[in-house]
């Protein structure tokens, strides 16, 4: 079993939701990004997502695409990404690291490269915006075989065939685009998540976390009453951006906002239960 | 050869692309986040259904007719073909059409689309702001409200565009993210698509995008081809030796190969944007120097770096300022099909001259590179070979750029 199934096996028997944390790599600085990691992990995320910088973040909203330019104006390279990954695993060997990014930098670098640096480097899974189970069927199995999760979307427009073919291709964990928009747009509409997951937990066996629009403690609480994991990122990135002069503070600030989502989640399902 | 007479085709290219997932070769595709799905495929199955439909056809044909003013003009550069002193050298004039360039063939085609949607409301992305214009326009045309997204670097130089863009209603927003050019137009405007996709069409202004954009434009843009290869039979009696066409996104080319395609007799040409030459970074020729990668929704050529970020382009023209192209091209390219070439600004500009001082047609800086390797082309060929320009747009937008490279404050 990998890290991303043993990570939600284990919240599972705590009755625990995952809180899954986003930042981008190289965001402020390259140097800033390990400790960020740990800190996280710290503050109580169960998975991390290493956003991989690229020039054109088309899903993304101004906090993250800022973020991309902060970590290219250092030169950020996928190579550079799966060694902060390296890094991370000699001191932590249990927390899932998924990356998110776009298509481009994997087909440069190719996949058969990719796959294996990414597997050596203790990457347990992938997401690729702009990659649709479609375009994917070519390269799943290589991924399948190294041991990486491809990890799809999920949105609020998603068809009841499309929710049938995820459900059959995604491993690791789905993830639900709360609304129509870009990362970072509006606030979350939990009583809409909540019916759009009902529709599709009927097809979907794997984990299924929520983000976009996930905005502070209260909101990760009440969504994370309807689903298996919290995803956050332009919350924590717009503290990265606030400090980005300041890695230090920076790392302070993300740490606490995690952690208050931490505590509030927890102590939502206590109650709950 | 006449196409109007014989049959005569090459198997190779006699396919019928892309294929139902939009894949020409390994080029093509859907590469999009999950959010655009649903609206994607509810274009496609729209257009599926329309693209066969004789009133929709005749309806589009109308528009072309009364609307845009077609067919343009097949006409003999007699001056300029003297001057190069090789092949005769035609120019097919979408130049003369309705907002002076080709993109309206476009426009007034997805426009139709949007209103048998339903759809209100039309975005676009611009570079030059041809394409903006030719939205704007059938924006007004159709009573749809209207905005345009257009980098703040192109915003600043091609400021009359953006003027007749809101003296047509439309709304224009500037773009300030990443280099400030037409990509980035491109990005903001997904991004907005993905947030309004329910009341919203998304007007590409050229043949890249993902499916079943590059089909659906260069649909729309080959009654260019078709209009060239029946002018070509009643004027001259045969078909071209070659046709030239610049490429930036590659609608306008794509629009004259298309119908070229199974006829290889017919040698094709794109001419990219050379910018300062092609052995830097500065200039805009994914096909002559990039590699294959996937942006915007598509595999296909680009300019990127060692690590697969996109690169900056450079060109005189905005237009052209493009760090990919529509994967038909890319197919073409792989296939042997076609040539893709590069003319530099310097180049480009003093085609623009020529043609200006010739032939009293202004062409647009966009076009003008495909004036200028056509210039290159004729005088290599014998005097009773043939070549056929797309000249693509007019150059009325371009003329204070021209005024201030000569020093003239216009
Ligand atoms: C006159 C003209 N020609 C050509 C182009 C390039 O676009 P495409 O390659 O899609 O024809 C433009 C784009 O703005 C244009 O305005």
């Amino acid at each position: 079993m990998n890290r991303i199934s043993k990570t939600f096996d284990a919240l599972a028997t705590q009755g625990k939701k995952a809180l899954i944390p986003y930042v981008t790599a190289g965001d402020p600085n390259k140097e800033a990004t390990v400790p960020m990691m740990h800190a996280l992990v710290e503050a109580g995320a169960d998975v991390i997502e290493l956003g991989v910088p690229f020039s054109d973040p088309m899903a993304d909203g101004p906090t993250i695409q800022l973020a991309c330019e902060r970590s290219l104006a250092h030169g950020t390279s996928l190579r550079d990404v799966l060694g902060m990954v390296t890094e991370f695993r000699q001191t932590n060997t249990t927390t899932p690291i998924v990356l998110m990014g776009y298509l481009n930098p994997v087909e440069a670098m190719g996949y058969p490269t990719f796959v294996e640096l990414a597997s050596k480097a203790g990457v347990d899974g992938v997401l690729v915006v702009d990659m649709p189970p479609e375009e994917a069927c070519d390269v799943d199995a290589m991924f399948e075989q190294a041991g990486l999760d491809f990890i799809y979307l999920l949105a609020p427009t998603s068809t009841e065939e499309r929710i049938k073919t995820i459900g059959e291709v995604g491993r690791g964990y789905v993830y639900y685009v709360s609304l129509r928009g870009v990362t970072g747009s509006a606030a979350i509409d939990v009583e809409d998540v909540e019916r759009n997951l009902d529709r599709i937990r009927q097809h979907v066996k794997a984990p299924l976390c929520v983000g976009f629009g996930i905005q502070n403690a209260e909101a990760a609480a009440r969504v994370s009453d309807v689903c298996d994991g919290v995803i956050v990122g332009s919350a924590l990135v717009s503290r990265i951006a606030e400090q980005a002069d300041n890695p230090q503070q920076a790392m302070k600030d993300v740490s606490e906002l995690a952690h208050s989502m931490r505590v509030a989640m927890d102590a939502h399902e206590a109650l709950e239960a | 050869m006449s196409i109007n007479s014989t049959e005569k085709t090459t198997a190779d290219f006699n396919v019928d692309l892309p294929d139902a997932s939009g894949h020409f070769g390994i080029f093509g595709g859907r590469f999009v986040s999950e959010t655009l799905t649903a609206a994607l495929d509810e274009l496609q199955s729209t257009y599926e259904k329309l693209r066969n439909d004789p009133d929709f056809q005749a309806e589009f044909d109308k528009e072309l007719a009364h609307y845009v003013g077609r067919p343009s003009p097949l006409y003999f550069a007699e001056r300029l073909t003297e001057v190069c002193g090789g092949a005769k050298i035609f120019l097919k004039r979408e130049d003369l059409n309705h907002t002076g360039a080709h993109k309206v063939n476009n426009t007034i085609g997805q426009a139709l689309l949007a209103k048998y949607m339903g759809k209100k409301k039309v975005i676009a992305e611009t570079g030059a702001g041809q394409h903006g214009v030719a939205s704007a326009t059938v924006a007004a045309r159709f009573g749809l409200e209207c905005k345009v997204f257009m980098g703040a670097t192109d915003v600043e130089r091609q400021k009359l565009n953006v003027y007749r863009m809101k003296l047509l209603g439309a709304e224009v927003e500037s773009v300030t993210c990443g280099t400030k050019t037409l990509k980035d137009a491109m990005n903001e405007a997904m991004r907005h698509w993905v947030t309004n996709v329910e009341d919203t069409f998304y007007i590409i202004g050229t043949a890249a995008g993902p499916h079943p954009y590059p089909m659906l434009v260069r649909d729309f843009q080959s009654i260019i081809g078709r209009e060239t290869q029946r002018q070509c039979d009643a004027q001259i009696g045969r078909q071209p030796d070659a046709v030239v066409a610049c490429v930036g996104g590659g609608s306008n080319a794509i629009g004259m190969f298309h119908p070229y395609i199974k006829y290889p007799e017919v040698q094709m040409y794109g001419v990219e944007a050379g910018g300062l030459g092609l052995h830097g970074d500065d200039h805009a020729a994914p096909l002559s120097k990039g590699k294959p990668g996937v942006l915007h929704g598509n595999r296909t050529y680009l300019m990127e770096d060692e690590n697969g970020q996109i690169m900056g382009t450079h060109s005189v023209s905005a237009g052209l300022d493009y760090p990919g192209v529509g994967p038909e091209h890319s197919w073409l390219k792989d296939v042997g099909r076609a040539q893709y070439v590069a003319a530099t600004d310097d180049e480009a500009i003093d085609a623009f001259h020529k043609l200006t001082r010739l032939e009293g047609i202004m062409p647009a800086l966009e076009t003008s590179h495909a004036v200028a390797y056509a210039m290159k082309l004729a005088a290599t060929m014998d005097k009773d070979q043939v070549i056929v320009v797309n000249l693509s747009g007019r150059g009325d937008k371009d003329i204070h750029t021209i005024a201030e490279l000569d020093g003239v404050t216009a």
